[in-house]
């Protein structure tokens, strides 16, 4: 891509990636572009319904995970990482795990055990409304988070490094 | 006070990673290094703290069989504090060790990742519990083993990862075979429903014999463990020789098979692995011309002295194996740190290039001779008192045959660390080490931390602390006393 020539102007860049990193063509793109925001809506639903529906911090972080997995094979690397880098992920990663622990020591500090479900003790459970099952949805997403960005992180490692042997040691080298 | 022991690993674990991200000046180490510290630490307080006190404690406040339990009994609570003071003379040294990795940051992650999974395999009350912190603990090892990423380390580690997959494996199927068996996955449980026929549950058990003796690495299952143990960075090799397969390994299957189950197959089964494995890993043992190689085949040939007490199946052999089990993660720990500051200052494993190291490193020459009097069962050491015990309790068993193997794997010991110490600390100075010196003071700290605990380790022979300590933990080896603390 030529920036001084002006062909593409930034947000299109943002939009569609660096054509020379690129992955795939126009079409899976053009699609691409159409459904990972749905997807990720599916797995936040996913992740936010797992007390009521099938599903949980688990599947949904999955599914969320798999729209940025869609995103970096249809556009390269280039996109993804002004979406979610490989920083951030793993930042979301720690604070999700965190954030899960301190859910379960908060059942410590006020109702005296370990993962205790202090939210539905205190305002008593609430049929048919979101928070009816206390804290295990603040449990799915801090599992959500997790998953999500652990999932991605592993793919994303995985698909911008190489493992090559020198001398001794191997080493682990950005692709280019 | 029960969960801390999984709490504070964990959270650990993760603030150090972020730390990492988001402290960007080389303050990080520094950062990092006392972050590390101060959980082992702490865990090595509480683990202290909590002796000679025993409990179930319901996660989130459902009662088992369907909730999660964790269970402290007088065993549990022996393995915790003989885990978390490893662990501690551990991160203590790898604040200098370490500095030759270039991704140190993350080290401490995944080693305490490592101990959060060890101290929930200690205190799980229930089989499914187990597995899942039996894979934290090992798939954290498993990158451990690998940490240095020389072409060699790689190959032990991916070794390691195939043996420890299958482990885990046959202990899934067989978890899986008593939960279709029971309905539930509760140890007390289960205890109770099979309390009239331990027979009901051959096949899983068998499952997990080979499942954790493969993990313990006893003698058929040993080929990972001599090259995973000398591949990791020391302060790793200390933990996995000194705590890990003896948590993984041996005090899972000895939970399963005599505190829940009382299996009597088992410790005939435990008995002959046993004694194989002494007799295999000492001959081998005195082949080794790698220092660390060598450290690892006497870590199994302990294992098989610790399988060979247990199999006795009585109550003194319950305590001689677990007398031993706590000299040998100290002793272990101590010889495979003071081989890591060897090759600190010499960049060498191989005992034929070192020579004369007593005068240029007093304190870890010193640390190595006390670990070797040690493990070779020299009379005020640690090792003595606990292999006169097995002897012991072999004799009294009416099985003087074991008594004699469990001689002849002592002898063999004492033979391997009489060439070590002659080749490494005395003999003939070498020229390449004239300008060697000791190592720095952390590490020379943790060294003596873990030399003077092998001294006050003989003491736990005295009656009075043997009462207090030991005697408790033979004691939770027992389906009748597991169930009165866990169903009350």
């Amino acid at each position: 891509m030529d920036k001084k020539n002006g062909s593409r102007n930034l947000q299109d860049e943002t939009r569609y990636g660096n054509p020379e990193i690129n992955g795939m063509s126009e079409i899976v793109k053009n699609v691409c572009i159409w459904v990972e925001g749905f997807i990720f809506l599916f797995g936040c639903y996913i992740v936010l319904f797992g007390h009521l529906t099938p599903g949980g911090g688990f599947a949904g972080g999955v599914i969320a995970a798999g729209s940025f997995i869609l995103i970096t094979l249809a556009f390269g690397r280039g996109r993804i990482e002004k979406i979610i880098g490989r920083r951030k992920s793993s930042i979301l990663d720690s604070l999700g795990a965190l954030m899960f622990l301190f859910i379960g020591w908060a059942g410590i500090y006020t109702g005296g055990v370990f993962f205790s479900n202090f939210i539905q003790k205190k305002f008593g459970s609430m049929p048919f409304r979101f928070l009816s099952a206390g804290n295990i949805p603040l449990i799915n997403i801090a599992i959500g988070i997790k998953v999500m960005s652990a999932i991605f992180l592993v793919f994303f490692v995985l698909s911008i490094t190489r493992v090559v042997l020198r001398g001794d040691k191997l080493e682990m080298v950005r692709k280019k | 006070m029960i969960p801390y022991f999984v709490i504070i690993p964990l959270a650990g674990a993760f603030i150090i990673v972020l730390l990492n991200h988001l402290i960007k000046s080389d303050a990080r180490y520094a950062v990092t290094d006392s972050a590390a510290n101060l959980a082992t630490a702490a865990l090595m307080v509480l683990s202290f703290l909590s002796i000679s006190k025993t409990g179930s404690y319901t996660v989130g406040g459902w009662e088992p069989p369907f909730g999660i339990n964790l269970v402290a009994d007088g065993l549990s609570v022996l393995m915790l504090c003989v885990v978390n003071t490893v662990s501690f003379a551990a991160t203590l040294f790898s604040v200098d060790y370490m500095k030759r990795y270039t991704a140190k940051r993350y080290y401490y992650s995944l080693f305490l990742l490592m101990v959060a999974g060890m101290n929930g395999v200690i205190l799980s009350g229930d089989f499914f519990n187990l597995f899942v912190f039996l894979e934290i603990a090992s798939i954290s090892s498993y990158a451990l083993v690998g940490f240095g990423t020389e072409a060699e380390e790689i190959e032990a580690s991916f070794k390691y990862i195939v043996m420890g997959g299958i482990a885990s494996a046959f202990i899934l199927l067989g978890i899986a075979f008593l939960y279709s068996r029971f309905g539930v996955l509760n140890m007390a449980f289960i205890s109770q429903a099979a309390r009239a026929n331990p027979s009901i549950a051959k096949f899983p058990l068998i499952l997990f014999t080979f499942g954790f003796l493969i993990k313990a690495a006893a003698v058929p299952f040993h080929s990972w463990l001599p090259d995973a143990h000398p591949s990791a960075p020391a302060p790793i090799s200390a933990m996995l020789s000194g705590v890990l397969i003896k948590t993984l390994g041996i005090y899972t299957i000895i939970r399963i098979a005599f505190g829940v189950f009382n299996w009597e197959t088992g410790a005939v089964i435990l008995r002959y692995v046993g004694i194989a494995t002494i007799i295999v890993a000492s001959l081998t043992m005195n082949a080794q011309k790698d220092l660390k190689r060598l450290m690892a085949y006497s870590s199994i040939s302990n294992i098989g002295l610790i399988l060979l007490a247990f199999g006795l199946n009585t109550k003194l052999g319950f305590l001689a194996g677990i007398f031993h089990l706590l000299n040998h993660s100290i002793m272990k720990s101590l010889l495979f740190l003071t081989s890591g500051a060897v090759f600190y200052r010499t960049g060498t494993r191989q005992m034929f290039q070192l020579g004369g190291l007593a005068k240029k490193m007093p304190a870890t020459a010193a640390t190595s001779l006390i670990g070797s009097f040690s493990i070779s069962g020299i009379p005020p050491f640690g090792g003595f008192f606990s292999k006169l015990l097995i002897i012991l309790a072999a004799v009294a068993a009416k099985n003087p045959a074991a008594a004699l193997w469990a001689i002849f794997g002592s002898v063999l010991t004492l033979a391997a660390f009489a060439r070590v110490q002659k080749t490494v600390f005395f003999g003939e100075e070498k020229k390449e080490y004239e300008n060697l010196k000791e190592v720095p003071a952390s590490m020379t700290s943790a060294m003596l931390i873990l030399a003077v605990l092998c001294l006050a380790a003989s003491l736990l022979y005295l009656p009075k602390f043997r009462k207090e300590f030991l005697s408790p933990a033979a004691d939770a080896l027992n389906p009748q006393n597991y169930r009165e603390l866990v169903l009350k």
